[in-house]
């Protein structure tokens, strides 16, 4: 067993002329012991082994690829142990097959560069995460500022990170205190000294409550994405960040803070839902979200008073509806008329919309024959009945017919298994459901009893409305 | 007397930059290379952005975002600074501007200055205003860090060109991806006087790298180019509109990047403003829709095909999957054979991936084993591919395929435990 010392955890240099020697002699990696510094080793290395192996005389050296360097160059600073005998059993390989690297699935090749990447990250994020806290040193010139940091990296990467500073902050004087190594500018030049602590960093920045202000500021309650931002801003760094404090509070407030806001908007609605009404509307005129529009004559948007409690929600408008422009006005909105009368309930205090706004329909002919729109139609045009429903905010809405139905919860239902009582919408709403009036147009026995069932179920439904109001 | 200033500065802050966190735009990356050496100024530009800070919205901070001020003599219904808001406002001297950016980016908290504002007075005279504090921060200062200037709609072309020459990064937002929902939510902007702000910039970009390749003392005009952003879920355009929008923006105006921000509900909201907003998971299918597009070889057709008969991308699957479900076809794809476009194609394998197959299968046939060394997830590649000593069969004809292929739900807890 030969033992090799190298001077530091990142020593690059120390580990290249080393292993260079070693895998010329051809010296397996197991018969390789590596030790930082003068830390206890091996205990069965032999001390007295050369530092580096000599090749016999007359060996041909050989030499790697550039990107080996820059990967073992990286891979060293990682903190786990193995890494200078993984790295060396790489170089040993590539001596006989220099494209090795280019084998990525390799279980070694994908270990090290794993390292590599750990190494990476760890660079960028103390690029990130470091934050300087000015100090005012006292001088025979006067004051001067001075600026330090105190940082706790994964792996030993202070030496390979610290040059980004220079290059960024070359007008300043700063240093960075890490637990293991400490690195200063004086304006010109590195230099470093051993590892430090916290308590000799400074302990605070007035400027960092102008920054916690901007970072509390700069949230949007609305938008929790917490595991987005722990897995960018892993915990391990939260303690010497300042902002971070306020993490836990920000989180706790954001429902409530989002919950207002949503609240607030709801109560000035009422003020100019008119407008709002007819912007949506017109809009809704030029909508191309699925491909009716291209068969329709155009969009039949819904009608009737904005501050109605009683929202009817049709199928979608046919031949004449589709015509006219307006919702119900062909021979299954006559029908619709007649037994809402029949019910007691005046059509001119209701809104009344289409689940789909276009005309969907086969040519047969001269006729246009309705065809029921698909789920993707339907989901589509929700669009638009959400919007007409958060802006009226119905005490109480009716589906008639699957379709309406399909659009109100969000899924296939049974008419005939939700007729009659009350049930909750999606959006929360109650909703109740019945057949389209379409459907006694169509039916063939007890033509009388269905009508008689639809009006029976309209009346309860004015009974409701009344009693909510 | 000090100590009034700055409180009276946080302020300001507090408002300004909430004002501010509707743009989601917080790169900081593709710049020319800068750093201070020489031993004057301050900063540095490394190409690639660093994100100081991640706020529990998920989002990086890396510039300080702000406006100059909130009062502003538009009424768009979207937008919190509108006229007709009842937010308290405020005004940043160009001074203070400055000031903030050098203390901030002393200590290490940011890349650089994302300056906005709203339109007071004139468009002119605003655009007059970022350009002062970002001229400011380059001659009297001799900031290099990084600097992300809004242009105003209609400001005179020199002030766009000053601002071009100071900057990394200029922006103008299209704000909504349908010109009738620009009608209905920004009735005083204009889409064609939008476009033709960025044909401007993207002319001047042009112009600049063709005399950078003569005179290589030319200055850069936005080194990092131009970039814009669309609210999503404010109007009723479908994510196959905003797809096919933001490749027609691509195409036309070089830009870098178009951002997707999801509509949220902002204090003092406009009765003409969707109350409920789009699901989160909406815009990341967008952002994943646009990946595709730029680094996967898909058409913005092809993107587009992946969204329901509604126009929607699913929000349980990524688009990719949804296409590879859709176009079962293409699959399984012989990761020992395939070119590389194909590959691209495989649910679950990114371009990181694709290369080190690419890369190691000049040295090895590629088992299931492999794959799972060169991939994040087996089980989301393996419907789909052809390895040595796999194949699927029949698989990619599973009805359940997607419920197969689809990810566990997990959540990431933060203070369990």
């Amino acid at each position: 067993m030969r033992l090799i010392r190298l001077d530091e955890e990142d020593d690059f240099e120390g580990w290249r002329d080393a292993a260079r020697g070693l895998a010329l002699a051809r010296i397996p990696p197991g018969d390789v012991a590596w030790q930082v510094g003068g830390a206890a080793g091996d205990l069965f290395a032999s001390a007295a082994a050369p530092p580096a192996a000599q090749a016999p005389a007359g060996t041909p050296g050989f030499s790697v690829p550039r990107g080996f360097v820059d990967l073992a160059r990286t891979a060293i600073c990682h903190s786990d142990p193995e890494r200078f005998s993984l790295l060396y059993a790489l170089l040993l390989r590539l001596r006989d097959a220099p494209r090795a690297l280019e084998d990525a699935a390799d279980p070694l090749v994908r270990r090290i560069e794993a390292m590599a990447k750990a190494v990476r990250r760890d660079i960028h994020k103390m690029h990130a995460f470091v934050r300087f806290r000015e100090v005012t040193d006292q001088t025979a010139d006067g004051a001067d500022a001075r600026y330090v940091a105190w940082f706790e990296p994964e792996h030993h990467i202070v030496r390979a990170a610290a040059p980004f500073f220079a290059r960024r902050f070359a007008a300043m004087r700063w240093s960075i205190l890490t637990p293991e190594l400490s690195v200063h500018w004086d304006g010109a030049t590195l230099t470093e000294s051993p590892g430090a602590t916290r308590e000799q960093a400074p302990s605070g920045d007035p400027i960092e409550e102008t920054w916690k202000t901007y970072y509390a500021s700069i949230f949007n309650p609305a938008r929790l994405k917490i595991g987005a931002m722990v897995k960018e801003m892993p915990r391990k760094y939260w303690k010497n960040m300042p902002e971070t404090a306020l993490v836990g509070e920000l989180i706790a407030g954001a429902q409530a803070r989002e919950a207002r806001m949503v609240e607030a908007s709801r109560d000035r609605i009422g003020g100019n839902v008119e407008v709002a009404w007819a912007a949506v509307r017109e809009e809704a005129m030029a909508c191309t979200r699925c491909p009716l529009y291209r068969c329709g004559t155009q969009t039949v948007f819904g009608e009737g008073p904005l501050g109605a409690p009683l929202m009817f929600v049709g199928e979608q408008p046919g031949d004449q509806e589709d015509l006219a422009g307006r919702p119900f006005v062909g021979p299954a909105g006559q029908l619709f008329d007649r037994a809402l009368g029949d019910a007691g309930i005046d059509r001119s205090s209701a809104y009344v919309t289409n689940a789909v706004k276009h005309f969907k329909f086969e040519r047969r002919g001269k006729r246009r024959i309705h065809s029921k729109p698909d789920a993707g139609e339907i989901e589509a045009c929700r669009w638009w009945i959400d919007q007409e429903r958060s802006l009226l905010r119905p005490q109480v809405t009716v589906a008639l017919g699957a379709t309406a139905a399909r659009s109100l919860f969000g899924r296939t239902v049974t008419i005939s298994a939700l007729r009659g009582q009350p049930h909750q919408a999606r959006d929360g709403g109650e909703t109740w459901v019945t057949v389209h009036p379409s459907f006694l147009l169509r039916v063939r026995d007890d033509k009388e009893a269905e009508y008689a069932r639809f009006v029976e179920d309209l009346a309860r439904i004015g009974e409701r409305v009344k009693a909510l109001a | 007397m000090e100590r009034m200033a700055r409180l009276d500065t946080r302020e300001k802050l507090a408002i300004l930059a909430d004002a501010a966190k509707y743009d989601a735009s917080c790169a900081s990356s593709g710049t020319s290379k800068r750093d201070s050496r020489d031993g004057k100024g301050i900063g540095s530009t490394e190409g690639m952005g660093i994100c100081h800070a991640y706020a529990p919205d998920g989002r990086c901070i890396s510039l300080l975002k702000i406006l100059l001020t909130n009062s502003c003599i538009f009424d768009c219904h979207y937008c919190i600074n509108r006229k007709s808001s009842n937010v308290r406002r405020a005004r940043f001297t160009p001074e203070e501007v400055v000031a903030l950016t050098l203390s901030f980016y002393r200590r290490n908290y940011i890349e650089g200055l994302f300056l906005s504002s709203g339109i007071i007075r004139s468009s002119d005279y605003t655009m007059e205003q970022i350009v002062a504090v970002a001229r400011s921060l380059r001659e009297e200062h001799d900031f290099r860090g990084y600097i992300h200037l809004k242009t105003i709609p209609d400001a005179d072309p020199e002030l766009v060109r000053l601002a071009g020459l100071y900057a990394d990064r200029v922006s103008i937002n299209v704000e909504l991806p349908t010109e009738r929902g620009l009608k209905r939510l920004a009735p005083e902007k204009d889409g064609g006087r939008i476009e033709g702000a960025m044909a401007d910039v993207k002319a001047a970009i042009v112009d600049r790298e063709d005399a950078k390749k003569k005179y290589k003392s030319a200055p850069s005009f936005a080194p990092a180019g131009q970039s814009t952003q669309m609210i999503v879920g404010a109007d009723s355009a479908s994510d196959r509109d905003i797809v096919l929008r933001a490749n027609n923006l691509y195409d036309r105006f070089r830009l870098r990047r178009v951002y997707y921000s999801a509509f949220s509900p902002i204090p003092d909201a406009s009765a003409v403003l969707p109350l409920q907003r789009p699901p989160l998971m909406r815009e990341h299918r967008l952002y994943q829709s646009d990946w595709l597009m730029r680094f996967y070889g898909f058409s913005a057709g092809e993107v587009a095909d992946a969204a329901d008969a509604g126009g929607m991308m699913p929000l349980d699957i990524d688009p990719k999957l949804a296409w590879a479900l859709k176009f079962r076809e293409h699959f399984p794809v012989d990761l020992n054979r395939a070119p590389r476009e194909a590959l691209l194609r495989v649910p679950g394998l990114g371009v990181k991936a694709v290369n080190r197959i690419v890369a190691s299968r000049r040295w090895r046939r590629l088992r299931l084993d492999d794959v799972a060394r060169l991939t994040v997830s087996l089980a989301k590649v393996r419907p789909f591919i052809v390895t040595e000593d796999w194949r699927p069969t029949l698989l990619t004809d599973r009805a359940d395929l997607a419920a197969w292929t689809k990810p566990a739900q997990t959540q990431l807890e933060l203070f369990g435990g």
